[in-house]
C-alpha cells in the first residue's frame, strides 16, 4: 500500500491544496480511505490525522469504511421519488441482502442515497462504481444486482442501449439521454470551434470587456451578478495570479442542463474560459466538475488535448504572443454546498466546502488568495457567442433586465422532460403549454432553493426581477402529495447538505423539518405554522445562500400552499391539546429497562 | 496608513480606523457587540453568526465587516436583539448544557450572555441529542455535549508545526469537533490550558482544575458580560 500511496501523493507534488485529488484516487483505488492511509497521508502532507479527516469526512463520497466491490448510489431526489424510486430501492435490498446505508454480508454490494444527481429527467436513477443507470424499475435492478454476482462490470451491464449524441461515444458510453427540446444561440449548431479566441485575439481586454457589458449578460449559475463586471473588478485587483474557475457542481436538484453542455458542447465551454482568461488576465482554468459526473472524465480531458493540439489552449494561443492559458479538472466528492462559489474555491484547495465570509469576494480574494472568478457553464458559453456576435445582438434577446437566452432544465409531470434554451420573458403556462404538462398543482421554480408555486402564478415571468432561476423547473401533478412528495424531501436535502457551520442552518432546519412532520402526522395546531414562518426568518442570519434558502420549501408553500398545511390541523386548534402517555414514557421506560439489565448483570 | 473613518451604530457617531473589524471598532466606541466564536487578532469566520448587525440595512457579522466611512451600523434594535436571542435558545436547545454542575458555570460566555439576553425557555424544542464525552486525552477532556462548535479551539490552537490539534469532523447536524489524538498526547500544559481558556463554554475541560474558583469569584458573578465597555 505504502507505494501506491507513494505515488499518488507525488503525482500532486505532495501539495496539501491537492487533497481532494490525492484522497478521490486513494478511494478509487481501495473502496476507502482508512486510518492507516490518513496516517501515512498526514505525515506526508505534513497536516495532521484531524487535518485529513476534517476533508474526507465532509464529503458524500470520501469513506473510512469500505462501501462494498460495487458501491450503489440511489438518487433520493423528489422526482425521483414521483417516479418509483421506492420500489427501485425495496429490489435493491431485496437482492443484495442488505438495508441502504449498508454493505452486504458478503462485501459484494454497498447500497447508498445521495442528493439528486443531474438524471431528473429520466429518474430513478444510480450511480454504481462511477458508471450511471437511469430510468431504473424493478425488473432492471433485478438483472443489474445479478450480473453484478456473476462477475460482470456495471460497464458491461448497460445493454439497455447507450444515450443519444455523445453519450453513444466509446469515450463516454453512458446510457444517459441528453433530451435536448429546444435549442437556441447557446446549443446551436453553427458552433465553429476557435472562432472566438480568433476573433478576441485582435481584441483587447478591455474591448472584450466592454462587449460582454453591452450585452448585459448576468450570471446563470442562480445569483444573477453581471459578468463583465466580475471580470473587470477581477482584472483591476491587486494580484500576482489570476484564476478564472468554470462552476460546473450543478447540485441544484433538478438542474442537469451544464450536464448536457458539457456532453455535447465542452469546446464551447472551454473556448468560454479561454475568453474569460484572456479578458481577466488569467493563465489558469480549473474546472471543478461535480463527482456525479465522473463519467464525463475521459472525454473532457481528451477535448482538452484536441484544444491544445489546435493551440487553444497552452503558451502563446493562436499565436499571439504571451496570451497563455491552460485548463485543469478538479472534481468534487459530494457536496451541493461546494457549488456556492467560494465554497467551491475552499474544496479545490483540498479543504472541507465550507463557504467563506464576505468581503472579501472571490474576485478580490479567491483561490490560493488571488483573484479569482468563478462563472457556471452556461454563462461561460454564452458569452462565447456575445464575443462573435455582438453585445448588441444578444441584448435584443429576453426582456430588458435579463437579456439572452436561459436552458432550463424540465422534469417532474410532463410528457417531455429535457433541456430547453428559451429567451428569458416566457411565462410559467406558456412553458407548462411547451412541456406538455397538464392537470399541474405547482411548479416548483429554481430547485429547492427557488420558490414553489400554484396556478394563480402561471402568469409570472421567469427573469431576474419576478421569477428568477438557475434553470430548474419542476412540475408536481394535481395526484402528488406536495407536502409529503416535495416539501420534506427538499427540506431533508437542505439538512444533509449544510456545511454546518452556521448555529441556524445547522440546527433550525432540522426543527423546522421535526414541526413538518409534526403536521404531516397530524399533530399540528395553528401556532406551528406561525413558529415555522418566524423561525424561517431566522435564518436569514446565516452566512451562505445555502442556509438563507433552506427554509424556501417550506415558507414558499406555506405561502401559496396554505391550505393544504391547515387541511391537516385536526379542528383547526390553536394550541396542543394534549399527549400520547404512551409515546412519552417510552424514553424513560426503555432507561429503566436498560438500567435492569445493568443491574443483572452486576 | 492608519486612515481614521467616521460610521455610526444606531446614530450613535463612531470613530475608528479603516479596516478594523466592526466588532473591534465598536468596542473602541463602547460599544458592545456579543460574539461567541470571534478571537480579537485571529482571522474571524463568522460561525455562530450571534453578532450578526445591519450594514446599511443587509444582514451581516460584525466580526467579518471591516469598516468604512460613512457605514450605518444597526445594532441593538429590536429585530436584531430577538434574532441573537434566538440563537442563543438554539444554542441551548441544540446541546446539553447543564449549568448548575458545569466546570465553566460563573465563567462560560454562553451562560453569560445569555443572562444579558435575559433567555429562560428557549421557544424551540430541546433535542436532548446524545453525546459522548472523550477522556482519552491525558491533559484535556473534550465533552461534546457542551460544544457549540464556534470554531474557536479549530483557528487558535494549533501545533508548532502549525498543524491542527482540533478540527471539524462531518457536515450538517452531525458536524462535531475532533480532537487529534497523537497530538494531543505530546500538547503541552500551557498549549491544554490555552485551549481550555479559550473555549466559550465548557466543552474543553483541563484535566485536574475543575471548580478552582469559588463562587462569586468567577469572571461573570460581578460584571455581566459586555458592561467593561458600557461604563
Ligand atoms: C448552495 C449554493 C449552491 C450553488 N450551486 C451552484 C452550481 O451548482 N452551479 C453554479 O454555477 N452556481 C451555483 N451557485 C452560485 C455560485 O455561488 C455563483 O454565484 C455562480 O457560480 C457564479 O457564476 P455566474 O455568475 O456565472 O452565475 C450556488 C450557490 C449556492 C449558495
Ligand atoms: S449557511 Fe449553512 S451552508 Fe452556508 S455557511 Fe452557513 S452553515 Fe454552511
Ligand atoms: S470545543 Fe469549545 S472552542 Fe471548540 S468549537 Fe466547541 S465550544 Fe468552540
Amino acid at each position: 500500500m505504502i507505494n501506491s500511496l507513494n505515488s499518488i501523493i507525488n503525482k500532486y507534488d505532495a501539495d496539501p491544496t491537492r487533497l481532494m485529488d490525492i484522497l478521490i484516487d486513494v478511494q478509487h483505488k481501495y473502496d476507502c480511505i482508512s486510518d492507516e492511509a490518513v496516517t501515512f497521508l498526514a505525515d506526508k502532507l505534513n497536516l495532521s490525522e484531524v487535518d485529513i479527516e476534517q476533508t474526507l469526512s465532509f464529503y458524500h463520497f470520501l469513506s473510512k469504511e469500505t462501501r462494498g466491490k460495487y458501491t450503489v448510489y440511489l438518487n433520493n431526489s423528489a422526482v425521483a421519488g414521483m417516479f418509483g424510486r421506492e420500489a427501485v430501492a425495496k429490489a435493491f435490498e431485496e437482492t443484495s441482502g442488505c438495508r441502504f446505508g449498508e454493505v452486504s454480508s458478503d462485501g459484494l454490494i454497498g447500497l447508498f442515497d445521495t442528493s439528486c444527481i443531474g438524471m431528473n429527467d429520466q429518474e430513478p436513477a444510480a450511480i454504481i462504481n462511477g458508471t450511471v443507470f437511469t430510468r431504473l424499475t424493478p425488473f432492471r435492478v433485478r438483472e443489474i444486482v445479478n450480473g453484478l454476482r456473476k462477475g460482470l462490470d456495471p460497464v458491461d451491464l448497460q445493454d439497455v442501449g447507450l444515450g443519444d449524441g455523445n453519450n453513444n461515444l466509446d469515450i463516454i458510453g453512458a446510457v444517459v439521454n441528453n433530451n435536448i427540446m429546444k435549442i437556441g444561440p447557446v446549443l446551436s449548431r453553427d458552433y465553429k470551434p476557435g472562432e472566438a479566441i480568433r476573433k478576441i485575439i485582435q481584441m483587447s481586454p478591455e474591448e472584450v470587456i466592454r462587449e460582454v457589458k453591452h450585452s448585459n449578460i448576468r450570471g446563470r449559475g442562480g445569483a444573477g451578478f453581471p459578468t463583465a463586471l466580475k471580470w473587470e473588478f477581477c482584472r483591476n485587483a491587486p494580484g500576482s495570479k489570476r484564476y478564472i474557475f468554470c462552476n460546473a457542481d450543478e447540485g441544484e436538484p433538478g438542474t442537469f442542463k451544464d450536464r448536457v453542455i458539457l456532453t455535447e458542447l465542452p469546446l464551447l465551454l472551454f473556448e468560454g474560459m479561454v475568453v474569460s482568461g484572456y479578458a481577466v488576465g488569467a493563465e489558469e482554468g480549473i474546472l471543478y466538475l461535480r463527482y456525479e459526473y465522473k463519467y464525463l472524465q475521459k472525454f473532457l480531458e481528451s477535448i482538452l488535448k484536441m484544444a491544445r493540439r489546435m493551440r487553444y489552449l497552452g503558451k502563446n494561443i493562436l499565436g499571439k504572443e504571451g496570451f497563455h492559458f491552460d485548463i485543469r479538472i478538479q472534481f468534487g466528492a459530494g457536496a451541493y454546498v461546494c457549488g456556492e462559489e467560494s465554497a467551491l474555491i475552499e474544496s479545490a484547495e483540498g479543504k472541507r466546502g465550507e463557504p467563506r465570509d464576505r468581503p472579501p469576494f472571490p474576485v478580490e480574494k479567491g483561490y490560493l488568495n488571488q483573484p479569482t472568478v468563478v462563472n457556471n457553464v452556461e454563462t461561460l458559453c454564452a458569452a462565447v457567442k456575445v464575443v462573435l456576435k455582438g453585445g448588441e445582438w444578444y441584448r435584443k434577446l429576453g426582456t430588458h433586465d435579463s437579456t439572452g437566452t436561459k436552458l432550463l432544465s424540465v422534469s417532474g409531470d410532463c410528457r417531455f422532460p429535457g433541456v430547453y434554451e428559451v429567451e428569458w420573458g416566457f411565462n410559467v403556462s406558456q412553458i407548462l403549454e411547451m412541456v406538455g404538462a397538464e392537470e399541474v398543482q405547482a411548479v416548483q421554480v429554481g430547485g429547492p432553493s427557488g420558490t414553489c408555486v400554484g396556478p394563480e402564478d402561471f402568469n409570472r415571468t421567469l427573469c431576474y426581477t419576478d421569477l428568477a432561476t438557475g434553470g430548474s423547473l419542476i412540475i408536481i401533478g394535481k395526484n402528488r402529495d406536495l407536502l409529503r412528495d416535495i416539501v420534506l424531501n427538499f427540506t431533508d436535502f437542505f439538512i444533509e447538505e449544510s456545511c454546518g457551520s452556521c448555529t441556524p442552518c445547522r440546527v433550525l432546519t432540522v426543527m423546522m423539518r421535526d414541526k413538518l412532520q409534526k403536521i404531516l402526522d397530524g399533530k399540528g395546531c395553528s401556532k406551528d405554522l406561525e413558529d415555522l414562518e418566524d423561525w424561517g426568518k431566522l435564518m436569514r442570519a446565516n452566512r451562505c445562500g445555502l442556509g438563507h434558502t433552506a427554509p424556501n420549501p417550506i415558507l414558499t408553500s406555506l405561502k401559496n400552499f396554505r391550505h393544504l398545511y391547515e387541511g391537516l390541523i385536526p379542528g383547526k386548534r390553536g394550541f396542543d391539546t394534549g399527549f400520547r402517555m404512551e409515546e412519552a414514557l417510552a424514553e424513560g421506560r426503555s432507561l429503566r429497562l436498560e438500567q435492569l439489565k445493568l443491574q443483572d448483570h452486576e | 496608513m492608519n486612515e481614521l473613518v467616521n460610521f455610526t451604530i444606531d446614530k450613535k457617531e463612531c470613530m475608528s480606523t479603516k479596516g478594523k473589524y466592526l466588532v473591534d471598532a465598536a468596542a473602541e466606541n463602547g460599544i458592545y457587540i456579543p460574539t461567541l466564536c470571534n478571537i480579537t487578532g485571529i482571522q474571524p469566520r463568522g460561525a455562530c453568526r450571534l453578532c450578526t448587525v445591519k450594514v446599511n440595512g443587509k444582514l451581516t457579522t460584525a466580526c467579518t465587516t471591516p469598516v468604512y466611512n460613512n457605514m450605518e451600523v444597526e445594532n441593538e434594535s429590536p429585530e436584531l436583539q430577538d434574532l441573537r436571542k434566538s440563537i442563543i435558545e438554539l444554542m441551548f436547545a441544540d446541546g446539553n448544557h447543564y449549568c448548575p454542575y458545569c466546570e465553566k458555570s460563573g465563567d462560560c460566555e454562553l451562560q453569560a450572555i445569555a443572562y444579558r439576553y435575559r433567555v429562560t425557555v428557549p421557544r424551540f424544542p430541546y433535542s436532548f441529542p446524545k453525546r459522548e464525552i472523550e477522556a482519552g486525552h491525558p491533559l484535556l477532556a473534550k465533552d461534546h455535549n457542551r460544544c457549540i462548535l464556534c470554531k474557536r479551539c479549530i483557528k487558535a490552537v494549533k501545533d508548532d508545526d502549525g498543524r491542527s490539534i482540533f478540527a471539524f469532523a462531518r457536515r450538517s447536524h452531525k458536524l462535531t469537533i475532533s480532537v487529534d489524538t497523537r497530538l494531543s498526547h505530546v500538547m503541552s500544559p500551557e498549549k491544554a490550558a490555552y485551549a481550555a481558556e479559550i473555549c466559550p463554554v465548557g466543552a474543553i475541560l483541563l484535566k485536574g482544575a475543575a471548580f478552582k474558583k469559588p463562587i462569586g469569584e468567577r469572571k461573570y458573578d460581578k460584571k455581566p458580560i459586555g458592561t467593561e465597555l458600557e461604563m
